[in-house]
């Protein structure tokens, strides 16, 4: 067990050292500079910017201080935000796009493994139609439609919460509904497919004619197996949030990870995108090793 | 009495049909005794038991009519409460698939103590001694520790035992054991219902014992009914359906077993497949593939004949047959 999680926590290292050298030469590729703009540059002042910024070395020197700045973990200065070290502003950004992320989670997995569960149990009931009819809609509506229609409804003609923005907590609203909105609904469905399958199952005609009642039945027997593909989907569901918070953060004006992103590939703000890349994929690494382990903890049949 | 069935009907709605699984099965077991249930795949054996049991999915299926008197009370009158606490406690079941009935995911001690303190209201220590003491009657090796460990570190014949260490942990009065062993290889078979018999010996337990298997039959019960197309075909003493069937289906199904005294190589074969028992028509299920059919087979449903007080037969010619086998 400890050797698997170490065996995983190396691995990480050269997996995100490959997606940032990829990120690296997708953004070479890429036309223009960050120093461009609408009007051209006197050349003199354009040669400057390049041996102030390194950009006159060779590739091979540019990408080896990339690649270093990584391992050491520091991603050294934004060219945008002039003399902001990227690593404040990861710091800065990462409480706002983790409260979303994680609250949204949380949100979709409790509504998604009640509504999903009742309409396993009511298979067939209005219930089970109505719910899995929301489930649809939620899957097929996308955040960019979701958001602004909610803003559209609950800031801009009923004025009950704030349309954009960081503050309290009712800011917060919105930006989580619309980020869990596509997660509660697929989960409804893990968790209504999961357990129909699970109640279907031999094992738990055992615990019906053991004479438990049909609460022990459900909680004791029914819902681990039941819920397993929930506790799977966890670990892309993570990957999925974080592009999903992308949008949402555009959406809402919020000064998360997802829209420096943005921001710092519109500018072409090299440190600030490798920093943002390398540590996202850190944390999607990290969390898809969670699920394994706690997958471990839950089916015996896993070993390592 | 301890159990008697009648007229139990068990049908499922499947897409606009209805599948009549258990259509008019009636049956009684003494106290102490061993009935067996005969009959070929899908002639209804599994559903009659877990009809008793109200164990039956619902929807598609649903209890069309019937009764069932388990010393003294219907039980498909009871109230849920009241049924369950019956379950497990009074009435144990074993299941056809051992491999799948146990729970992957909790420890066999729990699984075994949960019943007991359900319904002995036993404490932790008590029912975990108790689950113990089980797993050590019936024959699992180094019980102690094999009860910490799950369903998938045992082999199949290691799961079943598991199986009635659990229907037995009540000491029920009825255990119902739907083919237990299978999904068995052969010597883990006779292994299983040896042990079957002689807990049930050790504990005054009455049983149902579900199987194709007409040599276990006639080695372990002490009345067997025969069922077809969800309709008890005959019903009689375990000697005397074996000596003197009257019915050409048992008669069809005790020559389907291998003679070894017998030179022949070839086996014999009842002619033909079970029915759908969705659309029957208004004669004998049998009728098709019956070596004794005639017109009026097709055309008017046989009558359950009484051979002798104990001894019935659902055929138009039983007596024929009957005497004829003398
Ligand atoms: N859940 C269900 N839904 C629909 N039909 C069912 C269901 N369970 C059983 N049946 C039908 O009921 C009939 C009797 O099935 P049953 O399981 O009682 O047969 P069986 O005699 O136990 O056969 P086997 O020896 O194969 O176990 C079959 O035609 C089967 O298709
Ligand atoms: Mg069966």
């Amino acid at each position: 067990m400890l050797r698997f999680i170490l065996r995983r926590l190396l691995i990480t290292i050269p997996m995100v050292l490959v997606v940032v050298s990829v990120t690296w030469g997708l953004i070479r590729l890429a036309p223009g500079n960050f120093y461009t703009g609408e009007k051209p540059i006197p050349p003199a002042i354009e040669k400057n910017i390049r041996e102030r910024y390194g950009l006159d070395k060779p590739w091979y020197v540019q990408y080896g201080r990339m690649i270093s700045n990584t391992l050491h973990g520091d991603f050294g200065i934004s060219l945008k935000y002039q003399g902001e070290p990227v690593n404040r502003i990861l710091k800065n950004a990462l409480p706002v796009s983790a409260t979303i992320g994680v609250l949204a989670y949380l949100l979709a997995l409790a509504v998604g493994i009640v509504s999903g569960t009742l309409a396993a149990l009511r298979q067939n009931s209005n219930l089970d139609y109505t719910s899995m009819a929301a489930a649809m809609i939620g899957i097929s509506l996308p955040n960019f439609v979701l958001g602004p229609t909610l803003v559209l409804f609950l800031s801009l003609t009923w004025y009950v919460l704030p349309p954009a923005l960081w503050g309290g907590p009712r800011h917060l609203i919105l930006p989580v509904i619309t980020l869990s909105g596509v997660y509660m609904a697929y989960i409804a469905r893990l968790a209504r497919s999961g357990m129909l399958e699970v109640l279907r199952s031999n094992y738990i005609r055992t615990a019906r004619a053991k004479g438990l009642a049909e609460r022990h039945v459900l909680i004791r027997h029914a819902l681990r197996g039941g819920l397993l593909p929930v506790v799977s989907f966890s670990g892309p569901a993570l990957a999925f949030l974080l592009t999903g918070t992308v949008v949402v953060e555009k959406i809402f004006a919020l000064p998360g990870l997802g829209n420096y992103f943005i921001n710092a590939n519109l500018n072409r703000d090299e440190p600030l995108i490798i920093g943002i890349v390398a540590f996202i994929s850190i944390v999607v690494l990290i969390f898809n090793l969670m699920v394994d382990i706690a997958y471990g903890f839950i089916d015996p049949r896993v070993r390592y | 009495m301890l159990l008697s069935v009648r007229n139990l009907r068990t049908y499922f709605d499947e897409d606009g049909r209805v599948v009549k699984a258990v259509d008019g099965v009636s049956f009684d077991l003494e106290r102490g005794e061993t009935l067996g249930i005969v009959g070929e795949s899908g002639s209804g054996k599994s559903v009659t038991n877990l009809t008793i049991m109200r164990l039956i999915p619902s929807p598609p299926g649903r209890i069309a009519g019937g009764e069932v008197i388990f010393d003294g009370r219907n039980l498909l009158a009871l109230p849920d409460e009241e049924m369950r606490k019956l379950r497990g406690r009074r009435i144990a079941m074993v299941f056809q698939d051992p491999m799948t009935s146990l729970n992957p995911f909790m420890r066999i001690s729990r699984q075994l103590t949960e019943v007991t303190r359900l319904h002995l209201g036993h404490g932790k220590a008590e029912a975990y001694e108790h689950a113990v003491h089980m797993l050590e009657m019936v024959g699992i090796p180094d019980a102690r520790k094999r009860a910490e460990g799950y369903p998938h570190e045992f082999s199949g014949g290691m799961r079943q035992r598991v199986m009635i260490a659990m229907a037995l942990s009540c000491k029920p009065e009825l255990l119902i054991a739907d083919e237990p062993t299978t999904a068995l290889d052969v010597t883990i078979q006779a292994q299983i219902l040896e042990l079957i018999k002689n807990l049930k010996q050790e504990t005054g337990t009455s049983e149902i014992l579900i199987t194709h298997d007409l040599g276990v039959v006639a080695g372990t019960t002490n009345r067997v009914v025969v069922m077809y197309a969800g309709k008890v075909f005959e019903s009689a003493p375990t000697g005397e359906l074996f000596s003197r069937p009257g019915n050409p289906y048992t008669k069809g199904l005790l020559q389907s077993v291998p003679d070894p005294t017998c030179d022949t190589k070839e086996l014999f074969q009842i002619p033909g497949l079970p029915p759908d028992v969705a659309n029957l028509g208004p004669g004998c299920p049998f009728a098709p593939r019956c070596f004794r059919a005639e017109a009026i087979c097709k055309e008017q449903f046989p009558p359950f004949v009484a051979l002798t007080p104990s001894h019935h037969s659902l055929c138009h010619f039983a007596d024929e047959i009957y005497k004829g086998a003398s």
